[in-house]
């Protein structure tokens, strides 16, 4: 009886309730209402600018498409050097990552350390590492180690934080294992914890080396080493023939370094 | 440590996960070269008492101890300072095996020598010659020392619990806690497995304290069967004398699934 009822009463369609309705249009309005807000301060009223053209527009364009090689050694080098600053860069950072990341790791390390932990991280991430990068060019003047230790500073905290999240994501059966035959907590952690993230681990450490090689030209910028400085130099002085082969070195080389991390990736997987 | 001193006392273990007493006064003792079998049905606290056993699981606070081969291992709730002594002694099998997958079967095997290397040397995995050749034998003795240099994920289940026997031959521990080591094995697989435990506990003789689902196991290969139901025990005493009656009242009328090869006793 209560069957064929439940057969005759078809039931309405789902619909979705009002607060969900109110949700999205305050969402969506909210977001249609910052940028009209936006529209003049981000400058977006001269868009138009980009297709006027100017003189120089014409000039730089010229320029990039008639790039001067006569430097080409000494550029190549400044490209070497940037890389040298993201390896040295990477390395530190992974060094301070892994103790930082075991001590962030919520099935590890008990709360009062754990929690303390992640709020550092969470400020080492925050900063930019352009910002970093200038308070250390205070501290140690201009160089490539400013760069160093912009990006340790930087992916530290990144790779600390990714590390941890890792290491919370293992499978404590052999951990226990390891446990059982008596084994210190250092061993546990060696033996049961570190054979299950390691490609894990590698895998975002190679991911920061490729971004951070695309952040060291970045930094440069700023008087930090490196191909980025020759870029900015060259801009000053109107040498934008340079600037060309400059822009042509740094797309080339950070591209082979993402297909080369790429496929290594994707062995350790 | 005394030569008599039994594998296990424990008094009055209870243990409780939430609103729901896994164990509730439990109370047994078990001597060093006894093989004795842990049954019961699903959630009546059997691995629980294993694990605490080991120390893998603080019991609940209270007058509750355990203490194995005369010395403690839990009290009041709280492991014994020396408890990685204690369960260096024991070793613990489980039942989806818990060797380390990206690790070769010998290195994981050689994780049983970590309690008596030097802590230094055993962090860098600097294994000595003899401690290799030690854990070779231990794999030969079971039977997979071909794939000694194979990562244990890539090994069947009968082979990788196999490798975890090696590890506690290697470990020389004195018992073998064994946590539902054959449910996760085909019929063969689980045989050899038990054959092997036997075999270290008539020969070698270790102690050896299995739980078991399938009780037509615990009545072949245990002389002595222990049966937990919701946390208490309700059967101790020979295997022999566990009877259809006694069966019904630990599992209840559909004993027959408790069963996996042979039927049930009349």
């Amino acid at each position: 009886m209560s069957q064929a009822a439940a057969i005759d009463a078809v039931p309405a369609p789902p619909s979705r309730p009002l607060s969900a309705r109110v949700f999205d249009l305050l969402l969506w309005g909210g977001l249609a209402l910052a940028l009209w807000a936006s529209f003049e301060r981000a400058g977006v009223s001269g868009l138009p600018d980009l297709f006027r053209g100017s003189e120089s527009a014409g000039q730089l364009a010229g320029a990039l498409l008639d790039p001067d090689f006569s430097r080409l050694p000494f550029l190549l080098g400044k490209m070497l050097e940037t890389l040298q600053i993201a390896l040295w860069g990477t390395f530190l950072a992974v060094f301070f990552a892994v103790p930082l990341g075991l001590l962030a790791s919520r099935n590890i390390t008990p709360w009062y350390i754990q929690r303390p932990i992640r709020m550092v991280l969470d400020l080492l991430r925050s900063a930019p590492d352009l910002v970093i990068g200038l308070i250390f060019v205070i501290i140690v003047g201009l160089g490539p180690l400013p760069g160093v230790l912009a990006l340790t500073v930087n992916t530290g905290g990144v790779l600390a934080k990714l590390f941890s999240e890792a290491v919370e994501s293992i499978d404590k059966g052999p951990v226990e294992g390891v446990r059982a035959t008596g084994a210190g907590k250092l061993h546990e952690i060696v033996w049961g914890v570190l054979p299950q993230v390691a490609p894990l681990w590698t895998s975002f450490a190679l991911y920061r080396f490729e971004s951070n090689a695309r952040a060291a030209t970045v930094l440069g910028i700023i008087g930090a080493g490196g191909i980025g400085q020759a870029l900015i130099e060259s801009f000053n002085s109107f040498q934008f023939r340079e600037v060309s082969t400059i822009a042509i070195i740094v797309v080339v080389t950070v591209s082979l370094i993402d297909l080369l991390s790429q496929v290594m990736r994707k062995r350790l997987l | 440590m005394s030569q008599t001193a039994p594998l296990l006392v424990a008094r009055d273990v209870s243990k409780t996960f939430g609103a729901r007493k896994a164990l509730d006064g439990v109370s047994v003792t078990v001597g060093a070269g006894e093989m004795v079998a842990l049954i019961g049905p699903s959630g009546s606290g059997k691995s629980t008492l294993l694990r605490s056993i080991s120390g893998l699981q603080t019991i609940d606070p209270g007058k509750g101890e355990i203490e194995v081969f005369g010395r403690a291992v839990q009290k009041n709730g709280r492991l014994a300072g020396d408890v990685r002594r204690t369960r260096g002694g024991l070793g613990m099998i489980f039942q989806q095996f818990n060797l380390v997958g990206r690790l070769t079967l010998f290195t994981n095997v050689m994780l049983g020598a970590l309690g008596r290397l030097n802590p230094a040397v055993a962090l860098l995995g600097w294994w000595p010659g003899a401690e290799k050749n030690k854990a070779m034998a231990a794999l030969h003795r079971v039977g997979v020392s071909d794939y000694a240099g194979q990562r244990a994920n890539t090994l069947s289940g009968g082979q990788q619990q196999r490798g975890a026997i090696a590890r506690a031959i290697l470990q020389g521990a004195k018992a073998i806690l064994a946590d539902e080591p054959v449910a996760s094995l085909d019929p063969v697989s689980a045989r050899r497995v038990m054959d092997l435990l036997v075999e270290l506990n008539s020969r070698d003789g270790l102690g050896v304290i299995v739980t078991l689902h399938q009780v037509d196991y615990a009545i072949r290969y245990c002389r002595r069967v222990i049966a937990l139901k919701a946390g208490k025990v309700v059967y101790d005493g020979p295997a022999s004398e566990l009877n259809r009656e006694r069966l019904i009242d630990i599992y209840g009328p559909e004993i027959e699934e408790a069963f996996w090869e042979g039927g049930a006793p009349a």
